[in-house]
């Protein structure tokens, strides 16, 4: 038993760490935000040569190989710089669909664009009437000659103004809620009858409302049998769980340590303020919280791991990785909170960067469902008669 | 990043299952949890002698002294399987408080004298440390022991001492000199519970029952022979047993049976023609318990991990206490609300039947004896000075 990273993952970790630290200040940050791209696309190009686009992608299409061990290692450091690139959207989401994909010539022709930096992708899922219900669905797949053609909106889709692929899910049968006759399509943000307008969230990333009007896609372009595309969702669910929480640990680590720090540095009454119990108390629940959501992120990786070794059942890691994402919403927000609360007047400012990590927490709470979202799942897996 | 043990480990978990499968039986269990007509000392005393015939009563000390020679891992992996298995710890006031302390800063005669009767249970041993005046702040503490020559007198006052009333010998914290800090001048005291001046005196707690004991001194005398170490140095030694006392107090197995005891439970009971485990509000206060005691559980095997790879537990580790206690009392407090009605009922006022329920009285006895977790072993806001201080540097 150990709870180590192998030599290749402290490089990866090591890489990415070095990266923010060095290269991906605040100020820098805040540039990239306020450009017309509002990502850095030559970062991009330094993380498709530095290899990190290529982490959970399989080595026979020129991947790394790696597993959610890998992926949690980069986004945890990710999310130490807020860094805005779209990593998440594109190589733990849109790759992960793309890799669970049956589709073998979708996948040779996907994934090593994901890997060489030129394909930006991004999982259109989010209707405007379907909060976190993913089976909420009412963009329609209609089958016609040639294939299928789309309709309905997509909204909040993440990094929708920079994606060129998204995938897209619709309803091939079936009524709006139900699991089975949701399809999984790959469409060209150029294709005719696409539009899409792009917006900023509050934590900086861009998302995007995209509309289909009936967009022609051929039948290559589904990532699977019609109809089973929630299955695929569901396999690839636990890995974006994962990916997230990594993320949101390496925020909610980075505003624990900055909390320590300017606690030992601002005077008042004569003394730091750190040398208070009542705020000692308060930076040691903090840190338990910390501690304790990078257990239950442990936790997820270790099932994963089994499960791919075939020693876990499948529903077992569902409910980790629902508990797991419940507990990143209930310590974010405890830590984000006290965060503002004890840096005092300077933690409500635009300018010092406290709040800008507690808006991704916030994001990252939302997306893919929210603390009550999961734990509403978890329960519904665990307790019955 | 891996938590498999090995095919040995596997093993040896085996060995362990079944020795408690088939010595742990329901006639045991009975008594231990207090059934009419038993007496707990008898019990408990029974029980632990036949972990010493079986070898495995003192894993955590060295084999020379009658130790198991078990790895981290073999420990862990005990522990565990007790705590699912829902067997009481042994007590642990002569085996993992008492006794470390002996075999680590006693002499030879101490040793011999102290640690077969330990390692038997035929000695029952108490902690003297706890006064009025020095609860968390222990260094205040002020029974004194006056030097005479061959021997110490001993007067003042200890209280909370647990099962005194049973006890052949209770282990002092002292004051022997008035050092410039406080915490110099105390010393280790061994002293038989049946010296001429000594009084217990019981005090009963909010769950009705009778533990806890005040324990008086009046010029007891005490043999110099008996002082563990050098004397005014009994600080140190209680230290490093403090620590001691703060590993293991997760209890993440003791839980997670507690909770599966908790759905069982709630499944039985019934509320407007439903069970309450399917009642979404008692649903989300389960969940909130399940999932911290799921991560609990990865920070122990976390802190196990570090202490098998021959490393010190990191700053994880003090954390354990603090949540291991508030979970244990999130648990019995779901468990009393379960109870409803009958929660406040006394078993000694109604029968069994009329009682409705045969789990209430013990539901309000845990919830209400079980307020001492976050008190005992350090209190809890005294852990948070502790992680303030050694781990955030504040």
């Amino acid at each position: 038993m150990n709870f180590e990273f192998s030599e290749e993952q402290t490089m990866i970790k090591d890489s990415v760490s070095r990266f923010v630290r060095e290269q991906y200040d605040f100020d820098t940050r805040r540039g990239i935000i306020g450009s017309d791209a509002g990502i850095s696309r030559e970062f991009w190009t330094m993380f498709a040569e530095l290899g990190w686009l290529s982490v959970p992608f399989a080595e026979e299409y020129g991947g790394f190989g790696g597993n959610a061990v890998d992926i949690a290692v980069v986004m945890e450091e990710l999310g130490k710089g807020i860094v805005v690139e779209p990593y998440a959207s594109t190589v733990v989401v849109f790759g992960g669909l793309v890799s669970a994909s049956t589709n073998t010539d979708l996948k040779e022709q996907v994934i090593p664009s994901i890997i060489d930096g030129s394909c930006l992708g991004s999982f259109a899922y989010v209707e405007p009437q379907s909060r976190f219900e993913m089976t909420d669905i009412t963009t329609t797949a209609t089958e016609n000659d040639s294939g299928y053609t789309l309709n309905g909106v997509k909204t909040v889709v993440a990094n929708g103004g920079t994606a060129n692929k998204f995938i897209v899910s619709a309803r091939t049968s079936g009524e709006q809620f139900d699991h089975s006759g949701i399809s999984l399509f790959l469409v060209d943000a150029e294709s005719p009858g696409v539009d899409v307008k792009a917006y900023k969230m509050m934590d900086g990333q861009s998302a995007a409302t995209v509309t289909f009007s009936d967009v022609k896609v051929a039948e290559s372009q589904l990532l699977h049998t019609a109809g089973e595309g929630m299955d695929l969702v569901d396999q690839v669910m636990p890995q974006i769980l994962i990916g997230l929480s990594a993320e949101a640990l390496g925020i909610m680590a980075t505003l624990n340590t900055l909390t320590v720090d300017y606690t030992k540095t601002r005077q008042q009454f004569g003394t730091p303020i750190s040398s208070f119990q009542v705020l000692q108390h308060r930076m040691v629940d903090t840190f338990m919280a910390c501690e304790q959501t990078k257990s239950m992120l442990y936790r997820g990786l270790c099932e994963s791991k089994s499960v791919a070794e075939g020693e876990t059942d499948v529903e077992a890691l569902a409910k980790t990785v629902h508990a797991l994402k419940a507990t990143v919403a209930r310590y974010g927000k405890t830590i984000g909170e006290e965060a503002i609360q004890l840096h005092g007047g300077i933690g409500m400012t635009d300018e010092l960067n406290i709040g800008h990590y507690v808006k991704r927490l916030m994001m990252i709470n939302t997306t893919f469902g929210d603390g009550d979202f999961h734990q509403k799942k978890f329960n519904q897996l665990s307790y019955s008669v | 990043m891996d938590i498999k043990f090995s095919a040995k480990d596997i093993a040896f978990r085996g060995e362990v299952r079944e020795f408690f499968a088939t010595e742990y039986d329901a006639t045991v269990a009975a008594q231990l949890s207090g059934s009419p007509g038993t007496d707990y000392k008898s019990a408990i005393v029974s029980w632990q002698k036949k972990l010493y015939a079986k070898g495995w009563i003192a894993p955590g000390w060295p084999k020379e002294y009658g130790g198991t020679d078990w790895s981290a891992t073999q420990k862990f992996i005990y522990e565990t399987e007790r705590g699912l298995a829902g067997i009481p710890d042994v007590v642990p006031f002569g085996l993992k408080m008492v006794a470390p302390v002996i075999y680590t800063f006693g002499t030879e005669e101490q040793k011999a004298r102290f640690l077969p009767s330990i390692l038997n249970s035929d000695d029952w041993w108490c902690q003297g440390y706890s006064e009025p005046g020095a609860g968390s702040d222990l260094a205040a503490l002020s029974t004194s022991a006056d030097y005479a020559g061959d021997n110490y007198i001993v007067n003042g006052r200890k209280i909370w001492t647990t099962f005194a009333q049973y006890a052949d010998w209770i282990f002092c914290l002292v004051r022997t000199s008035k050092g410039i800090r406080r915490q110099e001048g105390i010393s280790f005291l061994l002293i038989d519970m049946k010296t001429p001046g000594i009084t217990v005196k019981p005090i009963v707690t909010i769950d009705g029952k009778h533990s806890l004991n005040e324990v008086l001194f009046e010029d007891v005398s005490v043999p110099t022979e008996n002082l563990i170490g050098e004397q005014d140095k009994g600080w140190t030694y209680a230290k490093a047993l403090l620590a001691h006392e703060r590993t293991g107090m997760a209890e993440v197995a003791d839980s997670k049976r507690m909770l599966e005891g908790l759905k069982q439970r709630a499944a039985a009971e019934i509320n407007g023609g439903k069970p309450m485990i399917e009642d979404p509000v008692f649903q989300m206060r389960m969940s909130d318990i399940e999932m911290e005691l799921m991560a609990l559980e990865y920070t122990e095997l976390r802190v196990f991990a570090s202490m098998a790879a021959g490393g010190m537990p990191g700053p994880e580790s003090s954390l354990l206490k603090i949540k291991g206690t508030e979970i244990s009392q999130a648990i019995h407090e779901l468990q009393l609300q379960l109870a409803a009605n009958y929660g406040g009922a006394l078993p000694s006022e109604l029968s069994s039947d009329e009682l409705g329920h045969d789990f209430a009285a013990e539901a309000r006895g845990k919830y209400m004896y079980g307020r001492a977790a976050t008190i005992y072993g350090g209190s809890n806001e005294v852990q948070r000075n502790v992680i303030a201080k050694a781990v955030l540097g504040l």
